[in-house]
């Protein structure tokens, strides 16, 4: 019985999803969200501004380098945490 | 791993894989990639060495205490470079008001900051890995 | 209109996969079931126009999280309890 009725939430959302997938704006479309004065924004002025060719590594490296910093100190915790789990001098026995 | 087709292919294999890696690194601001592409190309190669060879020939190629070092390093110059910019003008990693000269467009001294704080994300990704690889390894070969 | 319907034979191989890895019961068959599933993903990335992603999903995806699974896998056990 209750395998039925997850079947069947299940089945709605799938319905649902596939329905706001369907209704989606098209990828680089210009009636997509992301599109609006930020990226024109970095097209015109990232070549004066940072002299970067390559306008997502300016984006990444320059605009928002402080996320990037955020990134890499990411990294360095999860080695700090792989460390110290597998560094642990405790009770061997099961 | 005691197989002589796999230890010759990798020998041959791995100083390419190193070199694209470097070359995606110092060209991040002139064509797609960057530092964790990069980085993670090199560390990737770096691996293939140490679970080819072992994890003796690899320590001896790159010993712990320098890999720690290196990784540690890879984060405080990142810091150290936005913090030029905070003496200079006042603002965390500033990149052209901090007076980094931005070169001639599409040459590779070019852009500022932005090749120093690639290679110094490229040295930390790689290390991480190596790194990663190093301590399993190490705690394998104990028990 | 060709490339839409490659997109979409790819993004069918990803959900096949993704099912046969929760599926399988040899851990060391789902690592490899795994690892192609990071590199169609980097092929589904490079159509979607991002080389850069596709670049490290391959290196990392298919590469390094392979390489520590395995190392994992090494010190535990291989079948699924």
């Amino acid at each position: 019985m209750s395998k039925k009725i997850i079947i069947a939430i299940l089945f709605i959302l799938f319905v649902v999803l596939s329905i706001s997938i369907i209704r989606m704006p098209d990828i680089g479309g210009e009636s997509n969200p992301a599109y609006n004065d930020v990226t024109n924004y970095y097209i015109d002025n990232s070549r004066e501004e940072t002299g970067s060719m390559n306008i997502i590594a300016a984006i990444i490296t320059d605009y928002r380098a402080f996320d990037t910093l955020g990134e890499t100190t990411v990294l360095f915790s999860s080695i700090i945490a792989v460390f110290s789990v597998l560094s642990m001098k405790g009770d061997k026995h099961e | 791993m005691n197989d002589l087709i796999v230890k010759l292919i990798s020998r041959l294999l791995i100083p390419f894989i190193q070199l694209y890696g470097i070359y995606i690194i110092l060209h991040g601001h002139l064509s797609f990639g960057g530092g964790f592409s990069g980085g993670a190309l090199v560390g990737s190669s770096l691996m293939l060495y140490a679970i080819i060879f072992g994890l003796k020939e690899s320590e001896k190629k790159l010993p712990h205490s320098v890999s720690q070092f290196i990784e540690s390093f890879g984060v405080l110059a990142y810091i150290i470079i936005g913090f030029i910019g905070m003496i200079l003008v006042g603002s965390f990693l500033s990149n052209k008001s901090a007076g980094f000269s931005l070169g001639e467009f599409g040459t590779l001294f070019s852009a500022g900051m932005i090749p120093l704080l690639t290679l110094a994300i490229g040295i930390k990704v790689a290390s991480t890995m190596i790194t990663l690889l190093q301590r399993l390894l190490k705690e394998d070969s104990h028990d | 209109m060709m490339f839409e319907w490659f997109n979409v034979i790819l993004v069918i191989f990803l959900i096949v996969c993704a099912i046969a890895v929760e599926r399988t019961k040899d851990l060391l068959a789902a690592v490899i079931i795994f690892a192609s599933y990071s590199l169609f993903m980097s092929v589904l990335w490079l159509l979607l126009a991002a080389p850069d992603i596709a670049l490290t999903e391959a290196a990392i995806g298919a590469g390094v999280t392979t390489l520590l699974f395995l190392v994992v896998i090494s010190r535990t056990t291989r079948m699924e309890k």
